[in-house]
């Protein structure tokens, strides 16, 4: 047995899974992911992941979005060809700005939404195509299901991870030699 | 966990644990299809390729093969281009607003409504396209670059707007829609049998693992796409009425169009929604999601919206008068006392006053009395958008070019022939996708389901295998115990029962709860329990599972080992943590 051991330990309920991981990673024990068919809300920092930066990103996106609609805008309605209405002034960007807002508005949300939910299927590794990742085809019905690496805990031998697994309330546990 | 008050009413009736949820939502996806369905699916095919017959013919032909003269320019095609955009905005409403809001009620129903929604733009869309009559260059709306030198489109026309408006509104919604799938095609992707359904589903699902990572990011990504669909949904709209407002035909030239032609929106979607849902509940078996509360809640969103609909139909005509000018009180007189008074009056009894009746709780908690106005309100809020533009149109500022509006053959065909499409990508829908959205409900199942919130579900939700299961595994750490247990069989001590029981604190008949809300724990094992002085939770929460348990498995017997103790020592926690929450 080398350190390539991972463990699947199986709940059959989200808060007990929180409670055992919570258990666990108190007494040091690293919990490499988390398998749900839904998302268990407060397990994100019992595991030690990060808050997600996808909102950064599409305001970032929006704001792109935004200043290309008031480009081509201008240069479309003010510089290429300025359109002469009833011999109002047409000339500026400024004066014509409001009858812009919808269409920069429409842009704004066209590219926050489309350019955040590419980065969010790439982040995801979900592209069509990729095959699915899941222990356990039950992870997406009603089975919770942790992963644990003997790489990424060194200091715990096999049998005291098993031991500590077996505490959590766990209802299967899953163990498996990887490459 | 997300806690909610008891007296709110249960969103998912009935004693359904997470599995059973998948179960009721993947059935009719998985099993055969009824024969209605089919009946159904044939009547919609047959009504919609009448309408793409209908559609062809008008674009070989042209456009004068509809009921348009030259005074009324705009009458059916735009009439139903805004009915259905305005369908459209019920499923975004549902899901992102009342997301934002935090509307739990919305997960029994906003899936079907977002297919809903899409569905509806796409009939929309199709009005305005083959109201172009050369469908063929509708890529000039596009500030594409062009061998006519410096040709734009115009910027500055709401026609324009509405491009921008449409496509982004249905694409939008797509990807809102489908991130939203991903998650439950996989739910099905790992049921599937056929090899065919599994390639399919695996396909659809984008290889979802449901890693925390990513239910991380789906949260963020639900939670972004709602704020930006919210002001885009009531932007749509709004742009939509511009195409009115921003002419100088009296009855259309009023600010109060945009929020009037939203209100609208939401009301006549709702009805739609209702249409659909109370249908689709019955035939997916699914009255335990979508319950009487859910489509009260629908009926109060549709009386307030025909409420503030109502006003603006009134404030409308009031500002005719109130304004002075001549041609904007003709065009309303003549709106409600003209040759079209029939399409006012229908329009004023069935978004006015129907809605109006939902203040009776008796009433807008009947399925059959919401199933009839929703239709009414249907049909309503076309009336009111003919009225809008038939009506205004048919007489204008030259009494000598008055007219009126004969639909053709293809006029009507075309409408109904949408109205078959619709249906046909709705089956569809209802056929081969989840029509609940599975991980939002299993989401809230905890907190608002009704076994939850009775207390009589079983938390962990243990059943009688997994407890076995639970066992079985637990076994090996504990096997100290248990020979111990097995051992001490001959000679059960009252003694060490007693100090047993009193290291776990005292407690009293009025202390009591119900321990049989504990996994496997019954109603003998519960006066078992009562005698030797167990009453609470608090007594279970404190046992020392790696103590010696023997006395209180062997008086227990077989009923309650120490696996079980165990369990319901955990389970007795939780109950305890939850209550002081």
């Amino acid at each position: 047995m080398g350190s390539n051991v991972v463990f699947y330990a199986m709940y059959n309920d989200d808060d007990v899974l929180k409670d055992g991981a919570k258990k666990l990673v108190a007494k040091g024990v690293k919990v490499s992911e988390v398998f749900s068919p839904f998302p268990v809300h407060g397990i994100d920092p019992i595991i030690g992941i990060k808050e997600t930066r996808l909102g950064i990103m599409s305001f970032l996106y929006g704001l792109t979005g935004l200043a290309l609609a008031l480009l081509g805008m201008w240069y479309i309605m003010i510089s290429d060809w300025p359109m002469n209405i009833g011999g109002k002034p047409s000339f500026s960007f400024l004066e014509n700005m409001l009858a812009f807002v919808p269409i920069g508005f429409e842009m704004t949300v066209l590219f926050a939404a489309h350019a955040m939910c590419i980065t969010y299927f790439l982040a995801n590794k979900t592209i069509p195509g990729m095959p699915a990742e899941n222990p356990d085809p039950r992870t997406t019905d009603d089975r919770f299901v942790m992963e644990l690496r003997l790489s990424e805990n060194q200091k715990f031998s096999e049998k005291e991870l098993e031991a500590m697994l077996m505490e959590t309330g766990i209802v299967e546990l899953d163990q498996k030699n990887i490459k | 966990m997300h806690k909610e008050a008891t007296i709110r009413e249960p969103l998912v009736l009935g004693h359904k644990t997470f599995h059973q949820v998948t179960e009721d939502v993947c059935k009719p996806i998985e099993g055969k299809a009824p024969k209605t369905w089919y009946v159904l699916f044939a009547i919609a095919a047959i009504i919609g390729l009448y309408g793409v017959g209908c559609i062809l013919y008008l674009l070989g032909t042209g456009i004068g093969t509809w009921g348009l003269n030259k005074t009324i320019n705009w009458a059916w095609d735009i009439t139903n281009f805004v009915w259905w955009v305005g369908i459209g905005h019920a499923g975004t409403l549902i899901s992102a607003v009342l997301l934002l809001f935090r509307q739990k009620w919305r997960m029994a129903i906003n899936r079907s409504a977002e297919a809903m929604t899409i569905f509806a733009v796409f009939m929309a869309g199709l009005f305005p396209l083959i109201h172009m009559g050369r469908i063929w260059v509708a890529y000039w709306v596009m500030p594409l670059p062009n061998q006519f030198g410096s040709l734009w489109p115009n910027f500055n026309s709401p026609l324009l707007w509405d491009v921008f408006a449409i496509s982004t509104y249905l694409s939008v919604s797509l990807v809102f829609w489908y991130i939203g799938l991903i998650p439950d095609f996989a739910t099905i992707r790992d049921r599937a049998k056929k090899p065919v359904a599994k390639k399919m589903y695996t396909m659809l699902s984008f290889g979802w693992s449901g890693r925390a990572k990513q239910w991380s990011r789906f949260e963020m990504i639900s939670l972004i796409l709602a704020g930006l669909a919210t002001p885009l949904v009531f932007s749509v709209h709004s742009i939509v009425s511009f195409d009115f407002a921003t002419s100088v035909i009296p009855g259309w030239h009023t600010t109060i169009f945009p929020p009037y032609f939203v209100a609208g929106a939401v009301f006549s979607g709702f009805a739609m929604v209702q249409t659909l849902m109370l249908v689709m509940r019955k035939a997916y078996r699914l009255e335990a999601y979508i319950h009487t509360k859910h489509i009260e809640y629908m009926n109060i969103v549709i009386m307030a919206t025909g409420s503030i609909v109502g006003v603006a139909y009134l404030t409308e005509l009031f500002v005719s008068w109130y304004s002075g000018v001549e041609y904007e009180a003709y065009a309303f007189i003549n709106r409600a006392t003209g040759p079209y008074w029939w399409a006012y009056w229908a329009m004023m009894t069935c978004n006015v006053v129907s809605p109006q009746l939902m203040w009776f709780k008796k009433l807008r908690t009947s399925l059959t009395f919401t199933f009839l106005i929703a239709i009414v309100v249907n049909i309503g809020m076309w009336f009111e958008r003919f009225v809008i533009i038939g009506t205004t149109l048919h007489r204008d500022y030259l009494p000598s070019s008055w007219s009126m509006f004969y639909p053709t053959h293809i006029d009507i065909g075309i409408f109904v022939g949408t109205i078959g499409l619709f249906f046909v990508f709705f089956l569809l829908f209802t056929r081969y996708f989840p029509v609940l959205s599975l991980n939002e409900i299993k989401s809230i199942l905890k907190s608002s389901g009704q076994s939850y919130k009775d207390g009589d579900a079983k938390t962990p939700a243990f059943s009688i295998e997994e407890q076995h299961l639970a066992e079985v595994k637990l076994s090996p750490s504990s096997s100290a115990s248990t020979k111990a247990s097995t051992q001490e069989v001959s000679s059960p001590s009252g003694a060490d029962l007693e100090a047993l029981v009193k290291g776990l604190g005292a407690a009293d008949e009025s202390q009591k709860d119900d321990l049989k809300e504990l996994a496997g724990l019954g109603p003998a094992i519960e006066n078992k329990l009562n005698e030797i002085g167990i009453y609470s939770f608090a007594q279970l929460a404190k046992l020392d599972t790696t103590a010696d348990l023997s006395p209180l498995t062997t008086y227990l017997g077989s009923a309650g080992n120490q696996a079980k103790l165990e369990a319901w020592k955990i389970e007795a926690e939780e109950k305890l943590k939850n209550d002081n929450n």
